[in-house]
């Protein structure tokens, strides 16, 4: 059986003013119904390399992949009305801050709603009994209070909360979550990951985890890209995280601050191979 | 060649207006700086009150506000927007009135002549209070306006009150048409340029935005006029209506299109909708290019957001992502932006009604300010001005309304 989604040789570049700048260089990977983590560094392509697989990147990113499946069904050949049926509803995306990816005048239930409706053709007052059980599902206590509120009303770690509600109440088979914790207070972030680790449990859906950040990597999938510089330099499994080989991930590793440990200097990245850029 | 392609060829290139055309673009340009940058700081004002009600509303458990605090805050605000209108409208009396007082114009020789004899000025300028305190005179004069009395026009010999209830249901009446042409046509026009940035449609749109803005309101009437009424006589000429038609519907409302609706009239309000319509559509035009290049330049700030990505991510149609995720949050500003534009037009037309002798406010400022005709002068000025602050005032309303971070 074909893996749920197969990526070959993707390549992201933007025009530059010498000429265009390659920023993904061939990332290839398969994903099953699993979890799969991508970290690396700001600027090494991850978020580029989530986006490029619902085909959200605007011109003038340029994108080309050898092939892109999903399901059985080749992605980039679709329509733009077919690409819509898949946003959303078969691979979903959960954002970076959800103080900028929550429209900011419309109220959180409506948003929510739109998720289901743009799929779903449903009654209304069922709409609002998903939305509602959706809520309550990640775990917001006043659902029916929540729901009239707008996105500025409600905290980072709630925002996010509703942010996987609209993500998952069409019930997609994968989920991309792009820095899903990176805006939030260190104290919701296991929340919210524990949240996510678990709807995904529950569905039984693949996950894409994109973070630079290596222990939450490590703890919440199964397989580890390592990118840099819009490359995969190793791929590994989660609780080998810490042997890995490929020098660039070890110099990842030594520059986590540890909490049982003096250390005069963190070590700083080589970056000299990457002004190419 | 016909006299009215002549006629047209020289309006094209004698008066090649090069240089106003230039002149005007940068200083638009300027006043586009100047509103954008009123919403960034706007924008960052909302956002830093969103940040700190974040935080507070991290507690959910309590209850947000009682209903006897949001009637108070309710009242607060009402009286708030009360005092800063009525303090508006004081401003602009103080204004009125010492230009009144600065101008070279004696106004009591204004009244008795240059030839009367010292007496009877004295006591002309004793019955207008002029030997009083500036600042009595100043009460007095907000008295008078505040009881409705502008003073008396000396073209006319009517009060100016009346004068201006004549003449500026004319102008409201064209600005009206010209605003509705300029949002119907603008903000849809906006919209597409930003949506498919770039394109060769945004570029049409961008060069009418231009034109728009460069062109003089005089050059265009006399070209609208010489190709669609003395050419292809689609449309009736100058004025407001044929005179053959003139005063045979009641008046009601003083806007003849709607009077002449309410009369059952049909051959009079189709008269007057083709007078109406060449002025209408030349402002019109002047606040499209307006209205459709703040539209499209907001519409790209909300497509670069991430709550668009968010819409597209979840599978919206291209069409819903740029109408109600984009545009919605935009309708705020826009509202700013039309009611400025609209009000503009409610004092700025004066061009376009002397070309189309339209009996307006503009055509009777003009005619006021060349006969040294203080009271009326003064009298529309207080008339413009009210116009500016009522409109401004009802935009901020709005902002409320539209924008829950507001509120």
């Amino acid at each position: 059986m074909p893996p749920l989604l197969e990526l070959k040789n993707l390549r992201v570049s933007f025009p530059g003013p010498r000429g265009p700048v390659e920023v993904v260089r061939g990332v290839s990977f398969d994903l099953g119904r699993e979890r799969l983590g991508i970290v690396g560094e700001s600027g090494s392509g991850k978020s580029l390399t989530g986006r490029s697989i619902l085909r959200l990147l605007r011109p003038p990113a340029k994108v080309s992949v050898d092939h892109l499946r999903f399901d059985g069904q080749d992605l980039m050949a679709m329509s733009d009305r077919q690409m819509r049926a898949v946003r959303g509803a078969r691979i979903s995306m959960v954002m970076q801050d959800p103080r900028y990816s929550l429209n900011p005048v419309m109220t959180v239930g409506a948003q929510i709603a739109e998720a289901l409706r743009v799929h779903e053709r449903i009654p209304r007052r069922a709409v609002r009994a998903r939305v509602l059980d959706m809520l309550e599902k990640v775990r917001i206590h006043d659902p029916e209070h929540v729901m009239r509120l707008y996105p500025h009303e409600v905290s980072g770690g709630m925002g996010q909360r509703v942010m996987i509600a609209m993500m998952l109440i069409p019930k997609p088979d994968i989920l991309i979550a792009d820095e899903p914790t990176s805006a939030l207070d260190v104290s919701v972030q296991a929340q919210v990951l524990d949240l996510i680790e678990e709807m995904i449990a529950e569905n039984g859906m693949g996950l894409i985890l994109i973070s630079h950040d290596l222990d939450l990597v490590a703890r919440y999938c199964d397989r580890v890209l390592v990118m840099n510089r819009g490359e995969v330099v190793e791929e590994l499994q989660a609780g080998a995280l810490h042997s890995a080989q490929h020098p660039y991930t070890r110099g990842l590793l030594e520059s986590v601050p540890r909490m049982n440990e003096t250390r005069r200097f963190l070590p700083v990245m080589d970056r000299v191979a990457g002004m190419g850029t | 060649m016909n006299e009215w392609a002549a006629l047209l060829m020289r309006l094209l290139f004698s008066r090649a207006p090069v240089c106003p055309v230039l002149v005007k673009y940068f200083y638009c340009k300027q006043i586009d700086l100047y509103i954008k940058r009123t919403f960034v700081r706007n924008a960052y004002i909302l956002a830093s009150k969103q940040r700190e009600s974040a935080v507070l509303s991290g507690n959910l458990s309590e209850p947000a506000h009682s209903m006897t605090e949001r009637g108070m805050d309710l009242a607060a605000g009402v009286l708030r927007f009360a005092a800063v209108t009525a303090l508006t409208f004081l401003g602009l009396l103080a204004i009125t009135f010492f230009i009144g007082r600065v101008v070279p114009i004696d106004p009591v020789v204004a009244v008795v002549g240059d030839r009367a004899t010292q007496e009877v000025y004295e006591a002309t300028r004793q019955a207008l209070g002029l030997d009083r305190p500036l600042l009595v005179q100043f009460g007095i004069y907000v008295r008078d306006v505040l009881t409705g009395d502008l003073g008396v026009s000396l073209t006319t010999g009517r009060p100016v009150v009346e004068d201006l209830a004549r003449f500026f249901p004319a102008t409201v009446e064209m600005a009206t048409a010209g605003i509705l042409i300029g949002v119907l046509l603008g903000v849809p026009m906006g919209v597409i340029a930003a949506a498919r940035a770039g394109s060769w449609l945004d570029q049409v749109i961008r060069v009418l935005g231009l034109l728009g803005y460069s062109v003089p309101a005089f050059w265009m009437g006399l070209v609208g006029l010489a190709v669609f009424y003395a050419g292809l006589g689609w449309v009736a000429g100058p004025g407001r209506i044929d005179i053959f038609y003139d005063g045979l519907v009641p008046t009601v409302t003083g806007l003849l299109t709607v009077d002449a609706l309410l009369a059952g009239d049909w051959t009079i309000f189709g008269n007057a909708v083709s007078h109406l319509i060449l002025p209408a559509a030349i402002l019109g035009f002047f606040s499209l290019a307006y209205i459709a290049r703040m539209t499209r330049s907001f519409m790209l700030d909300q497509l670069a957001q991430e709550f668009v990505t968010t819409a597209r991510v979840k599978g919206v149609s291209e069409w819903a992502v740029i109408w109600k995720h984009a545009f919605y949050p935009i309708r705020v500003q826009l509202v700013t932006v039309i009611g400025l534009s609209y009000a503009v037009l409610l004092e700025g037309s004066v061009m376009v009604e002397i070309v189309f002798s339209w009996p307006g406010i503009g055509n009777y400022l003009t005619t006021a300010l060349l006969r040294a005709d203080m009271a009326a002068v003064l009298g529309a000025t207080i008339l413009i001005g009210t116009v500016f602050i009522v409109i401004n005032r009802l935009s901020d309303l709005l902002y409320r309304v539209f924008d829950p971070r507001s509120r």
